[in-house]
């Protein structure tokens, strides 16, 4: 019975539900730790320091010839920022360290962190990206002539003449406000200082340990054998454990220097004003209609403040530069004409957060629909019909190519699912009581498991995107199989072994799957970006199946026949067509014990290695949020959430929809709840879980899932990603769902999230307008 | 530094005798000097919940407590929940329905959810979301968490 497809229950899970699993804080034991001294400001120059008597501290200048954090992205335009590893003359932003203490415990460290005093002279800070396009505005980076540290244009040339021609346009101004990824488990890192080897074992909170491995011994002058990296159990991530922070390569520093363990784990302070935010983003969008309602042109101009620093490896142009890519979204139009900015601000540094721009863009366009449909008197469903792409494979106006999906069914499937007629009549009489409900779609494209061939056109110093796997059969029949990616949540280990059970034909307990160890693993980019299942998904089952083949042939040795008539199954290697077979294990041992009586030309042993780098494959979905909107408070609640998710073939079905509701949460939190938020000197005001407001079980609605399963020739497994869909369709859907509540209002929601102070702005606005 | 001071624990029922800061946290504690660290901190600001335990039967946030409050009373923890090898219903309902991703969170949920149904093993619903919503968890959304709740919850009143 096959595996692949099937929900079985993970495989990670005993170990975490018992305490038994370690995560990287439970791996500090015994180590000295390490504090870091922050800036307690948005931008200043360091004048002095002052620390305490005999304490030790570690500034940039003990750090001598260590290099800066300079990710490089080969564009005209691209502004190289050199981020120091400690600050050297001036921070840039508030909770940029600044120097690093180490005391016997945490919190010692922390005591003398707070007792090293800095001399500061304040410099006006750059904050909001609206203030940084200004001509009067200082320059975050000397050396830079503004504070645009990347830009892109895209100009099919042909949408002046296209437009002309249109019988609407809808424009519209459109801001999605700084959020954090804000995993359960801060980051952390343990740095283990080997005296025999001269090595150094940095235990990490990360999502990508070899690259981390490359980063540090690049800026540190090491070989890379000197440093091995192990990512333990990792307490969800979603892109804030992507990217290199300082701190890791500072531990490894001071662990090499100092040939001590030293450990730093960070607080949620930190959390919220040093590592990784995400999000920020402006856009100005106009879309041109035909007569049919066919959108015929698109114009956009996006602006994406990504903080003070690039992050490596994938730099400052992630965000603006894939959404002036992508915004097309599922829509079929050839007539574009987009201008994307990074605006660099005395804010926290971004990294790629689930979805990075696409949550935004697809609010873009999926208010821009619902627009649209309301001047044609159109229905949403309509519209969207009329518009979303039908041919495979489709080539977009910015010359991506989309293979096989179902944008049209999913769209018809959820109408179908909430039923909407009847909800546009109970909508009306909630009206006649006085209740303000609304009915919100959102269907989009998402473009998961690329390779190398998506990521080099960006032109990066660093062009991820491969994936290798390392398989081998040991004597007692048991397959190791040793991975790139680094899972962390995601059930990667339950998944693979699927794959590799059917291929193999062996249970699962004969599979170990080995990953988040350089000196394990072969080299890979890690998890992000919904490439995993894709991409090391497909390199597992190449692997396979060459290990099937050489465990045929040795079958074939003993069992004299064939290798193409043997059959792996249940643990046993069979002649098709004959009741003559052998045990797996039994044909290990004879590939490692008893060479001599296999072919000559046989290899000993059992291994099989393959890399996949696909060009990458498009998932699609269709979000329908149901809301009700109390127009005293401005509070939204969710009475129903509804998901038709094509994600091809699905190898694990409750993972999947695991991942989807998962990411929905994140994505209702988008455009409901969450927000980083910073005065206009540059201090953050949300700095506990609690200003912050991450949702909890009270605000969210089941959420209803239903599969289309498009089988895609561009994922050797059949699977698409479907890591960050939730997350990018659900904030487009809620917001479209407010605004079709107070439409008697006159009310459309152009700013997530839309708080209830926000939404009540709005209303008062409408009202006065009216009046 | 504070002098330390000497303080007896009961952990899942056995003692644990630690000399700490009067200003360590219980959850500090636990996770250092008893060893038990299967009880996480995501905030240690008494929001997250990632580090709730059992105290004399009801859930707390043991980073908002000092270990040396903690002599005399029952301290429960994650580790104390599964016995002779096998799972207690809470975690083998959460096994069952995918009830938990990176599984950070979730020690903080299971140690919730057993002093909830301790005090009221009917909760269901509007109010076992209203109970749970004291915890955060980033990565299920949550749905699977209720579910696994309640089908524990009647496995262990049958």
């Amino acid at each position: 019975m096959s595996l692949v497809g099937a929900s079985i229950r993970r495989l990670e899970d005993p170990d975490l539900l018992t305490g038994r699993k370690r995560f990287i804080a439970d791996l500090a034991a015994g180590c000295d730790a390490v504090a870091f001294v922050r800036s307690p400001v948005a931008a200043a120059r360091i004048v002095g320091m002052e620390r305490p008597n005999g304490a030790s501290v570690f500034t940039a200048n003990d750090l001598s010839g260590v290099g800066s954090i300079e990710p490089i992205l080969y564009r005209p335009d691209y502004f190289r920022a050199r981020q120091p590893l400690l600050a050297l003359d001036r921070v840039n932003y508030l909770g940029e360290p600044i120097a690093a203490v180490i005391a016997p415990t945490r919190r010692e460290a922390e005591d003398v962190a707070d007792a090293v005093f800095v001399d500061l002279e304040l410099v006006e800070p750059v904050v909001h990206s609206s203030g940084a396009l200004t001509d009067h505005s200082p320059i975050v980076h000397q050396g830079a002539e503004s504070n645009v540290v990347v830009s892109g244009v895209i100009d099919t040339g042909n949408v002046d003449v296209v437009s002309v021609s249109a019988v609407e346009q809808v424009e519209l101004d459109l801001t999605c406000h700084r959020q954090s990824a804000s995993p359960i488990e801060t980051r952390g890192a343990v740095a283990r200082y080997d005296m025999e080897a001269a090595k150094v074992t940095l235990y990490a909170s990360t999502q990508m340990p070899h690259v981390l491995r490359t980063a540090i011994c690049d800026l540190l002058n090491m070989q890379e054998a000197d440093l091995r990296v192990v990512a333990p159990a990792v307490g969800g991530a979603f892109g804030q454990k992507m990217c290199l922070p300082a701190e890791y390569a500072v531990i490894v520093w001071l662990s090499r220097h100092l040939r001590r363990s030293l450990a730093w784990i960070e607080d949620r302070r930190e959390n919220f004003t040093s590592s990784f935010h995400s999000r920020d983003h402006r856009y100005w969008i106009r879309g041109s209609f035909d007569g049919d309602a066919r959108l015929v042109a698109l114009e956009g101009d996006l602006v994406a403040n990504v903080g003070a620093y690039s992050c490596y490896p994938v730099t400052w142009g992630v965000e603006p530069l894939m959404a002036m890519a992508e915004l097309p979204g599922p829509y079929d139009f050839q007539s574009y004409r987009v201008r994307a900015r990074g605006v660099s601000t005395n804010t926290c540094p971004m990294s790629p957060y689930r979805g990075v721009s696409r949550p935004v863009l697809t609010l873009a366009m999926e208010r821009m629909m619902d627009i649209a449909a309301e001047r044609f008197g159109l229905d949403p469903v309509e519209i969207r019909r009329r518009n979303l792409i039908t041919q495979f494979p489709y080539r977009s106006t910015t010359g991506i190519v989309y293979d096989e999906g179902s944008y049209v069914a999913s769209l018809e499937k959820a109408a179908e699912v909430v039923d909407f007629d009847s909800f546009r009549r109970r909508q009306a009489e909630a009206r006649d009581d006085g209740r303000f409900l609304g009915i919100g779609f959102s269907v989009f494209s998402e473009r998961t498991g690329y390779g190398t061939p998506a990521f080099a056109p960006r032109n990066m110093a660093v062009t991820p995107g491969y994936e290798t796997v390392e398989m081998a059969m040991d004597p007692s029949g048991g397959v190791e199989v040793r991975i790139g990616a680094s899972p962390h949540g995601q059930g990667l280990v339950t998944t693979l072994s699927q794959v590799v059970a059917d291929e193999l034909g062996l249970p699962l307990k004969s599979i170990r799957i080995v990953h988040g160890d350089t000196d394990r693993s072969p080299y890979g980019w890690g998890t992000f970006a919904s490439r995993s299942m894709v991409i090391s998904g497909g390199a597992t089952k190449l692997a396979a199946g060459r290990l099937r083949d050489a465990i045929a042939a040795v079958a074939g040795d003993i069992l004299e026949a064939a290798p193409e008539d043997i059959r792996l199954a249940e643990g046993r290697a069979v002649v098709r067509g004959t009741d003559r077979g052998v045990e797996i294990s039994e044909l290990a041992r004879h590939a490692y014990h008893h060479t001599p009586k296999l072919a000559s030309d046989r290899e000993p042993g059992l291994r099989a290695n393959a890399s996949y780098d696909p060009a990458g494959t498009f998932s699609n979905a269709c979000h329908v949020a149901i809301v009700e909107v109390d127009i005293e408070t401005g509070g939204v609640r969710l009475d129903r959430f509804v998901v038709v998710e094509d994600a091809g073939l699905l190898i694990n079905p409750v993972i999947v929809d695991g991942q989807i509701a998962g990411g929905v949460v994140q994505g209702i939190a988008n455009a409901l709840y969450e927000e980083v938020v910073y005065d206009e000197a540059g201090n953050i005001l949300t700095t506990t879980l609690f200003d912050y407001l991450p949702p909890t079980a009270s605000e969210i609605p089941p959420i209803e899932i239903h599969h289309l399963e498009t089988i895609t020739d561009a994922s050797v497994t059949g699977a698409k990603g479907l890591g960050e869909g939730g997350t990018i369709g659900a904030p487009a859907a809620v917001i479209n769902a407010v605004s079709d509540a107070l439409r008697p209002l006159g009310v459309q929601v152009m700013e997530m999230p839309a708080t209830p102070d926000r939404i009540r702005r709005l209303i008062r606005e409408a009202i006065k307008e009216t009046a | 530094m504070s002098s330390l001071r000497a303080v007896t624990l009961s952990v899942n029922g056995v003692e644990c005798k630690v000399e700490v800061e009067p200003r360590k946290t219980l959850a500090d504690t636990l996770r250092e000097d008893c060893g038990l660290t299967g009880t996480h901190l995501g905030c240690e600001h008494g929001v997250c919940g990632a580090c709730t335990i059992l105290i004399d039967g009801s859930p707390v946030r043991s980073c908002l407590l000092f270990a040396v409050q903690c002599e005399g009373v029952a301290i429960e923890t994650v580790e104390g929940l599964a016995s002779d090898g096998q799972l207690h219903p809470l975690q083998q309902a959460f096994w069952d329905h995918h009830g938990l991703q990176c599984g950070f969170c979730t020690p903080g949920f299971l140690m919730l959810a057993k002093g909830a149904l301790a005090e009221n093993p009917d909760l269901t619903g509007d109010a076992l979301r209203e109970v749970l919503s004291s915890n955060l968890c980033r990565c299920t959304g949550y749905q699977n968490i209720v579910t696994a709740v309640e089908d524990a919850a009647a496995r262990m009143r049958s």
